[in-house]
């Protein structure tokens, strides 16, 4: 008697297989899904990043330091995106994360440099993400010390002497002590909404047209909006314990210190759940059964994942991934949590994080509602 | 008062090029019990599911309930009560659970006596603790009714009720439905039994999508015109083979110890058996029944679906 038989065997194997060629979508997400992989690990990805955004506080108008600025435009790490004259801005553009790097040139940097006083350049970095800033940073006073040992020419030749002829203070700030925990699990609290916020809701309707329990609920006078809605608050509320549990977590097991206001964290973030949820009501009007649901919110999961900036510094991908980033979520709420969080950031420097969540969210609500069948046809 | 319940013109639906209801009208009278009957795949569960409004005409048009079924289906939902072919409660609550939620969507008045009341005129209250998924297939039919029932529908859409239902407990549906008629409730049910067309008022039969037959029992049984014979005796089996390849016969069916036989022409059916009535069996003519006309019609437009 044997154990296997290949007749019944090769009966199971012909039907798997005429079942996985009528499911198209479960199909192209098995060959999607990698091909996605690749092209984000791939070229999106870049755990060395480079052309990072870079302000300079320029107090002096000398040639050395628009050496300087050249210099640091010219390397692979920055790309010095505003020269500004105001000390208060550089907070801002820090805190709102427009810029990575604020090199600030002190009034008499030409000055003191002729004169061989070495002059100090105070460099305030962004270091909330410690892997964004590290290798940039090691590499700003070489470029500095090398691009300005050119100019030093005919009777300042001496001055390149062993030290190189300017100082760094570089200034660590939101993270001082560089701790990758205090990046990641702020962040966590996007990623795990994310995850669970779009997997659930994208099973919820699907199950509903696979059990058929939708035939029951079409005959019934109520909207789909009401149904959409109705689906979505249960997990809006799913959504707040994840939160608070996150949120204790931090405070409690890995003591990332909390600067900004709580209260505000909690009531923006109904917006990136709401947005979240719209995402799994979407894909829940097109996928056909619960398994579709899910691979499609795993395919909107990946590059959210990796796009936005939690696993790697946004700032370091190239353009086009950057691009894909901006159109996702996470990308804006992790900013948010991240400075209200790590820089104690307010309303006013969050917004501009909020309005493309809010359009996201209304973008998508809408998909939903056009796409919901109020037939069976 | 005296419009129809349902009253349409013309619904035509197909899926993917075939059409699968054809060219339909119907009449349905207020208080009046409606019977649907046709073979499988016939189309009968997409035109019940057009009247609520669960898919869209290609063409045609009517009211239901005074409201125009192609532009005003969200207001006819309100007033009827739809039970699938296919259980489509949730399985993961409970009896009272369901019934609750439904009565909630529509908004019923007093809804907790509304839903203690419905289980109690259903005989559910033994279950009403119980998932619904764990429910016996009839008792499933049964939950499935009562949700139906819960808003206080003017129109019922049943769409196979009864399927897998037993003898007693379709009795109780039956009675429970003419009791609701006699209030003015109007109810359109697809079966598959004779017993159950029997008892509706009117019926209609249709088959691979087009209407062949409607009125009263009777009115369908005499359209049709078929004359039955009903045969006794011994050696039925040889007898029945032999009998099938006479002319005029179309039909040879065993009812336990008799045969009954039927044709369309009554002279051509006498002539091809007298030869045969000085055997040992007895002959005699018997009302023919709804079963037959049915088989009947379904005979001849099968052959005709061949085209
Ligand atoms: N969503 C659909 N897509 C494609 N074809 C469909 C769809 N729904 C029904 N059909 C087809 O329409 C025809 C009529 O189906 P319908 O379910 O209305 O028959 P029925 O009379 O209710 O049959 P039964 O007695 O078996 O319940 C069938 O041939 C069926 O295959
Ligand atoms: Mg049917």
């Amino acid at each position: 008697m044997s154990l296997i038989s290949p007749r019944r065997f090769w009966a199971m194997v012909v039907k798997e297989f005429v079942q996985m060629r009528r499911d198209r979508l479960t199909f192209a997400m098995m060959i999607g899904i990698p091909l996605m992989q690749l092209i984000l690990f791939g070229f999106a990805i870049n755990s060395n990043p480079q052309n990072l955004p870079l302000a300079v506080l320029s107090n002096d108008n000398t040639e050395f330091s628009r050496t300087l600025i050249a210099a640091m435009q010219n390397s692979l790490y920055y790309r010095v995106t505003e020269v500004i004259s105001k000390e208060s801005e550089a907070k801002t553009i820090l805190k709102r994360g427009r810029a990575l790097f604020v090199v600030t040139i002190p009034p008499d940097f030409g000055r003191l440099l002729a004169r061989g006083d070495r002059p100090t350049l105070l460099v305030e970095s962004d270091a909330s993400d410690p892997t964004a800033a590290g290798s940039a940073l090691a590499a700003l006073s070489t470029i500095a010390n090398q691009s300005l040992n050119r100019d030093l020419t005919g009777p300042l030749l001496p001055l390149q002497a062993a030290p190189g002829p300017v100082d760094l203070n570089v200034q660590r700030l939101y993270n001082p002590e560089i701790q990758t925990k205090y990046n990641i699990v702020p962040g966590l609290m996007g990623v795990v909404l994310t995850m669970t916020m779009v997997i659930i809701t994208a099973l919820a309707i699907t199950r509903e047209h696979e059990r058929g329990t939708m035939e029951n609920l079409l005959c019934t006078p109520v909207k789909p909006i009401e149904v959409m809605l109705g689906k979505i608050t249960p997990y809006i509320v799913v959504g707040y314990i994840q939160m608070s549990l996150i949120i204790l977590a931090a405070r409690v097991i890995f003591q990332v210190p909390i600067l900004g206001s709580l209260p505000l964290l909690l009531c923006v973030s109904i917006l990136f759940i709401a947005a979240n949820l719209a995402v799994g009501i979407t894909f829940s009007t097109i996928a056909q059964n619960q398994l579709q649901a899910m691979q499609m919110a795993f395919f909107f999961f990946l590059p959210s994942i990796l796009l936005s900036g939690f696993m790697f510094p946004f700032q370091g991908m190239p353009g086009w991934a950057q691009w894909v980033g901006s159109a996702l979520p996470l990308t804006h709420y992790l900013r948010v949590v991240r400075g209200i969080v790590l820089k104690g950031n307010g309303l006013a420097d969050i917004a501009p994080e909020l309005w493309p969540l809010a359009l996201f969210l209304v973008v998508m609500m809408t998909v939903a509602v056009k796409r919901y069948r109020q037939t069976l046809d | 008062m005296s419009q129809p319940a349902i009253d349409v013109r013309g619904i035509t639906k197909s899926f993917d090029g075939k059409v699968v209801v054809n060219n339909l009208s119907l009449t349905v009278e207020r208080g009046e019990i409606y019977g649907f009957l046709g073979p499988n795949g016939s189309g009968k569960t997409t035109f019940i599911r057009m009247l609520c409004g669960l898919l869209r005409p290609d063409s045609g048009s009517g009211q239901c309930l005074g409201m125009d079924v192609i532009h005003d289906a969200v207001n006819i939902k309100k007033h009827v009560g739809y039970m699938a072919q296919r259980f489509s409660l949730y399985g993961d609550l409970s009896v009272r659970e369901n019934l609750d939620f439904t009565a909630r969507i529509y908004g019923v008045a007093n809804r907790k006596d509304a839903v203690a009341g419905m289980i109690e005129r259903m005989s559910l209250a033994p279950y009403a603790d119980q998932l619904a998924q764990s429910l016996s297939g009839g008792w499933k039919q049964r939950l499935a009714l009562a949700a139906s029932l819960i808003h206080g529908p003017e129109l019922l859409l049943l769409d196979e009720p009864t399927a897998g239902v037993d003898p007693k407990a379709r009795r109780d549906f039956w009675d429970e439905i003419h009791e609701l008629a006699g209030q003015g409730l109007t109810a359109l049910i697809s079966t598959h039994y004779m017993d159950e067309a029997e008892r509706c008022h009117r019926l209609a039969y249709i088959a691979y999508g087009d209407l062949l037959a409607k009125g009263t029992v009777d009115e369908v049984v005499a359209a049709r015109g078929l004359a039955t014979w009903e045969v006794a005796g011994p050696g039925l089996y040889e007898l029945a083979n032999r009998i099938k390849a006479l002319p005029g016969v179309e039909q040879v069916a065993h009812f336990g110890k008799t045969l009954h036989v039927s044709g369309p022409d009554p002279e051509k059916l006498k002539t091809s058996l007298e030869p045969l009535m000085n055997g040992p069996q007895s002959y005699r003519v018997t009302p023919t029944s709804l079963e037959e006309v049915f088989i009947s019609m379904m005979n001849q437009s099968s052959a005709a679906g061949q085209r």
